[in-house]
């Protein structure tokens, strides 16, 4: 459960970082460690104790094996993250072309 | 299991100085460190397939958010809307952290999971699928419209960042074109 714990610490301070932080690179630094906690945890539910990999081989009997189902989502939902970090940085060059500064309160056309 | 408590500790701490420190740069190498530290997490939870991707993926963030921020280092500002940005950020946290004990005391305990759906893959994911590795078996035939939405968002994240980045059709008429290949 401590585990579990130290997880839920991580993903906090990757949301502290996104909704506190001025610079967007570190928005998407908050992003990145948010994502980094999720997969974690997602591994971390399907561990099962001095389980073994779910992967077979021919002559040895294996029976303790742990969830391979939150592995393979986990494989799909790291693909994502790139692809979103991808974006999410080109945006972010894009505005710095435009308005010289990574600073979100200075951008003058997201001002209410 | 201290080894994996051991490296948590130390992604909190990497992540802790990637939000607190001024550089971005060394902003940038720390989420580095805190994303290899997972890694290594991944390989202790024999999760071999996921830390492999993981690496890869970790590395390609890495050079890309360093293109990002090379050569732009810029002072950090904390002034102006202080207390209200601080009072939103832990109302957020706070219902956040409520949502999470509650959902964390329904969970099953650590290292002992229930594996209701997994189980019928453990025992006929072999014979049906003839893969050896089950994630394999798993993102490649009995979840195969998943793979496909992934390499679709994929693609369609690949066609977004080449319409932000590219320089042709972005001039409008009687702007001043100015070139800079970097």
């Amino acid at each position: 459960m401590i585990v579990y714990l130290l997880c839920l610490v991580l993903f906090c301070l990757g949301l502290y970082c996104i909704l506190r932080k001025r610079n967007i690179i570190k928005i998407i630094v908050g992003v990145m460690i948010a994502e980094y906690a999720v997969n974690l945890f997602f591994i971390l539910t399907g561990y099962r104790m001095r389980g073994r990999s779910p992967i077979f081989s021919p002559d040895v009997d294996i029976t303790n094996m742990v969830d391979p189902l939150p592995q393979a989502l986990v494989l799909t939902a790291i693909v994502i993250g790139l692809a979103t970090t991808a974006l999410l940085v080109a945006i972010a060059m894009r505005i710095y072309e435009k308005y010289g500064t990574f600073d979100i309160t200075k951008i003058r056309e997201l001002r209410g | 299991m201290i080894d994996l408590y051991v490296l948590l500790i130390f992604m909190i701490i990497g992540a802790i100085i990637a939000i607190e420190v001024k550089d971005l740069l060394s902003s940038v190498v720390a989420v580095g460190a805190v994303g290899l530290g997972l890694v290594v997490a991944l390989l202790i939870l024999k999760a071999p397939d996921v830390a492999i991707t993981q690496l890869v993926v970790e590395i390609l963030c890495l050079i890309i958010l360093i293109r990002a921020t090379l050569k732009k280092d810029l002072p950090f500002s904390t002034s102006g809307r202080w207390v209200l940005n601080s009072v939103i950020t832990i109302g957020f946290i706070a219902v956040f952290l409520l949502a999470a004990w509650k959902c964390l005391r329904e969970l099953p305990e650590f290292g002992y999971p229930t594996m209701k759906v997994a189980s019928t893959y453990l025992k006929e994911g072999f014979s049906e699928t003839g893969a050896t590795n089950l994630v394999g078996s798993v993102i490649l035939d009995y979840r195969a419209y998943d793979t496909l939405g992934e390499a679709t968002i994929l693609f369609a994240a690949v066609i977004g960042v080449l319409a932000i980045v590219r320089r042709i059709g972005r001039i409008k008429r009687g702007e001043i074109v100015e070139e800079d290949d970097e």
